[in-house]
């Protein structure tokens, strides 16, 4: 479940040019003026919507213990994931295991087949949207339904022509024709649905069983009505026993719109005679997981159990919505998430845990205390790091290094401050710098600099001394 | 190496010295109700039942067939749908309304064209205002819940718990459980969905009747 709107689907199992930087893909976000004052007011909304909630009075309490219950979980992942893979097989699932985004699409692909299906019905989950398995889907020949309300009024009409918008009942815009006329639309796809794809907030490795907490009612549909039910879960989403959804199922239901509980919690074990799926297929995903895993401070960022509260604080995110961050997930999260899932190599994964201000209000609001501020000057650190190993240093490093052998000697870095003043001052207008030279530009593409006053502090100390 | 392997092994290699450390859980949440929220279970059950958009009345259990019609009556259901084990005394007094057990079970399409559905519950949840369905007694099957487009649901009082962790404490996590707080919701559709198209899967109406004796 999530309150955002989800970044744009990515088909390709590969992308054929590299994705724009942050920085260039947020530039055009930006531009489009309807975007963002849609997403100023989708964002207010949603913190309006949960201010409307008081906070529990045991919160504190309740942060404390879901970061526990996640770090031990990450801590003990494997001998969790053996226990859960124990659990639904004995209650009559399968489960399959993804190294890769590959192989989870095949695995996908090649059930739906087996069941000789010819269109699946999906719930929206970040997972498959981070796999590409809807494009996967419909290149193997399978029809791929979207049943949340929010996909289907973007989706461009099967036909590639008409937006369901147009189509639904003429040129209506009454939220009640529309959702009356969406509502028979999907029903009919769901009663003729064989096959539906999930994802699942929880995996309770005790037990055996996976957990979705949704507002509409297309997962219940998805995970009740069709013969076969496959569910495709990070491994990060084990949570070690039944006991500690008392503290998850609070926590995720308040951060992510404010409730004391979201609609519709479902949960299930394998599969049950007369009621719901015959076949439960259970697809648990590696796909870089176990590469945040590895680095001890990035590993907090899988404590996330994608409330997306940290989305509606994050002044940035809030400017350029979901689109620039890529299509793993978006907003404060998506920053430390992504780079870590998908390596630093390329620039758009480098660029992430550069867009942010490092405000701290993703922060002071994740339920399970993720220092996402300090995983993002960790990661920048990374990234840094791994440029210093190319043969060409990048201009970062070269004035980094500069600046380090300046700074390292009082003479020098005193001398500089006072030549950097009056070049500065020369540069300035009203007081502001718009635009530095040469490579620093780009430190001023995005903000303005003060002009510096006509005597640096330690000028004026030394003066004041004497 | 099985892919399952591959992953166990880079889940055992990325933990290194750090595998099988045991953080301690701090469990001083609230586990009960406390204050004047304890006082009156039932009651608060029902505020936070209307705070989620449901409807909600308090009635005595000999008035209880009566408040079934009414509520069928209201909502101008003429074809509803119940479970097979409902008891018989709830549906008593219903006036121009055909009920149909679902037995021998009833196909998709009769689910959805149904006017509504009666069930009983598992649990209910006081603090979230929130009904927990386990397939058990007087509940049926899910999908019986989730197509018509109306949900009656009846809570005895000692089934209402106060908290969450109350509630997981009687809930049997191999039975495929579904906890409703509040009709189909489109809010989770984000900026897409327009405003106030509510209701477009799951039952558009949630009712409940708390029986207190
Ligand atoms: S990082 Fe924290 S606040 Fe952000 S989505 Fe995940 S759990 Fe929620």
């Amino acid at each position: 479940m999530t309150a955002a709107p989800p970044p744009p689907a990515s088909g390709a199992p590969g992308p054929v040019a590299a994705p724009p930087k942050f920085a260039a893909a947020a530039r055009v976000a930006l531009a489009d003026t309807a975007l963002r004052s849609g997403l100023r007011g989708a964002a207010a909304a949603a913190r309006e919507r949960r201010s409307a909630f008081p906070e529990p009075a045991d919160w504190e309490d309740l942060r404390e213990a879901g970061r526990a219950i996640k770090d031990e979980a990450l801590l003990n992942l494997d001998a969790h994931l053996e226990e859960l893979e124990r659990a639904v097989t004995e209650a009559g699932g399968t489960v399959h295991w993804a190294a890769g985004a590959a192989e989870a699409r095949r695995i996908v692909t090649g059930l739906v087949r087996a069941s000789g299906a010819a269109e699946v019905v999906k719930s929206t989950s970040a997972v498959t949207r981070e796999i590409g398995l809807a494009g996967a889907l419909a290149r193997a020949g399978v029809a791929v339904r979207e049943t949340g309300l929010g996909e289907l009024l973007a989706q461009p009409g099967e036909d590639g022509q008409a937006s369901y918008r147009d189509r639904a009942g003429g040129p209506s815009d009454d939220p009640a024709v529309l959702a009356e006329a969406a509502r028979l639309r999907l029903r009919e796809r769901f009663l003729g649905a064989r096959v539906a794809v999930t994802g699942a907030n929880f995996l309770v490795a005790e037990t055996g069983t996976l957990v979705l907490l949704e507002s509409e009612g297309n997962g219940r549909m998805c995970l009740t009505l069709p013969d076969t039910l496959i569910s495709v879960a990070g491994i990060e989403k084990v949570v070690p026993t039944w006991a500690d959804l008392e503290v998850l199922l609070q926590l995720l239901p308040h951060s992510s719109s404010g409730a004391p509980m979201t609609p519709y919690v479902s949960s299930w074990t394998g599969v049950t005679p007369g009621d719901g799926p015959r076949e439960f297929h259970l697809v648990l995903l590696d796909n870089g997981r176990t590469k945040a895993l590895a680095d001890e401070v990035g590993r907090a960022a899988l404590r996330c159990i994608g409330c997306s509260a940290c989305l509606d604080v994050c002044p940035v995110y809030e400017r350029t919505g979901p689109a620039p961050y890529g299509p793993v997930r978006a907003g404060p999260i998506g920053a430390i998430l992504t780079p870590q899932l998908r390596g630093v190599e390329r620039a758009a994964e480098a660029s992430l845990p550069f867009a942010s201000t490092l405000c701290g209000a993703c922060a002071d609001v994740c339920p399970v205390k993720i220092d996402i501020p300090e995983v993002l000057v960790h990661l920048r650190g990374r990234v840094v790091e791994s440029r210093r190993h190319r043969p060409v240093p990048t201009p970062e490093l070269v004035l980094m290094r500069g600046l380090a052998w300046t700074m390292s000697d009082p003479r020098r870095y005193e001398a500089a401050l006072r030549r950097g003043t009056r070049w500065a001052r020369l540069m300035s207008r009203g007081g502001r710098i718009r635009r530095l030279p040469g490579l620093l530009g780009k430190w001023t593409d995005a903000r303005d600099l003060p002009a510096p006053p006509p005597a640096t502090f330690r000028a004026w100390w030394s003066g004041r001394r004497r | 190496m099985s892919s399952r392997d591959e992953v166990l092994r880079r889940v055992r290699d990325a933990l290194g010295g750090a595998r099988g450390t045991h953080p301690a859980v701090p469990r001083g949440y609230a586990r009960r109700l406390a204050g004047t929220d304890a006082a009156d279970v039932p009651a608060l059950f029902g505020e936070r039942v209307a705070e989620n958009r449901a409807a909600v009345r308090h009635v005595g259990a000999d008035e209880l067939a009566t408040a079934v019609a009414a509520a069928l009556w209201g909502r101008e259901a003429k074809q509803i749908v119940v479970p097979a084990d409902l008891p018989f005394g709830w549906l008593a007094e219903l006036d121009g309304v055909r009920a149909m057990a679902d037995r021998p079970v009833i196909d998709v399409d009769a689910l959805a064209a149904a006017d509504g559905v009666v069930t009983g519950c598992a649990v209910a949840i006081a603090r979230t205002g929130t009904v927990v369905l386990d397939g058990g007694p007087t509940q049926g099957r899910r999908a019986l819940t989730l197509l018509p487009a109306y949900h009656l649901c009846v809570v005895q009082a000692e089934q209402i718990v106060g908290t969450v962790p109350e509630a997981l404490e009687r809930l049997d996590p191999s039975r495929p459980l579904t906890w409703i707080s509040g009709p189909s919701a489109a809010h989770g559709a984000g900026a897409a969905a327009p405003a106030g198209a509510e209701g477009v899967h799951g039952p558009r109406h949630l009712e409940v009747l708390v029986v207190e004796d």
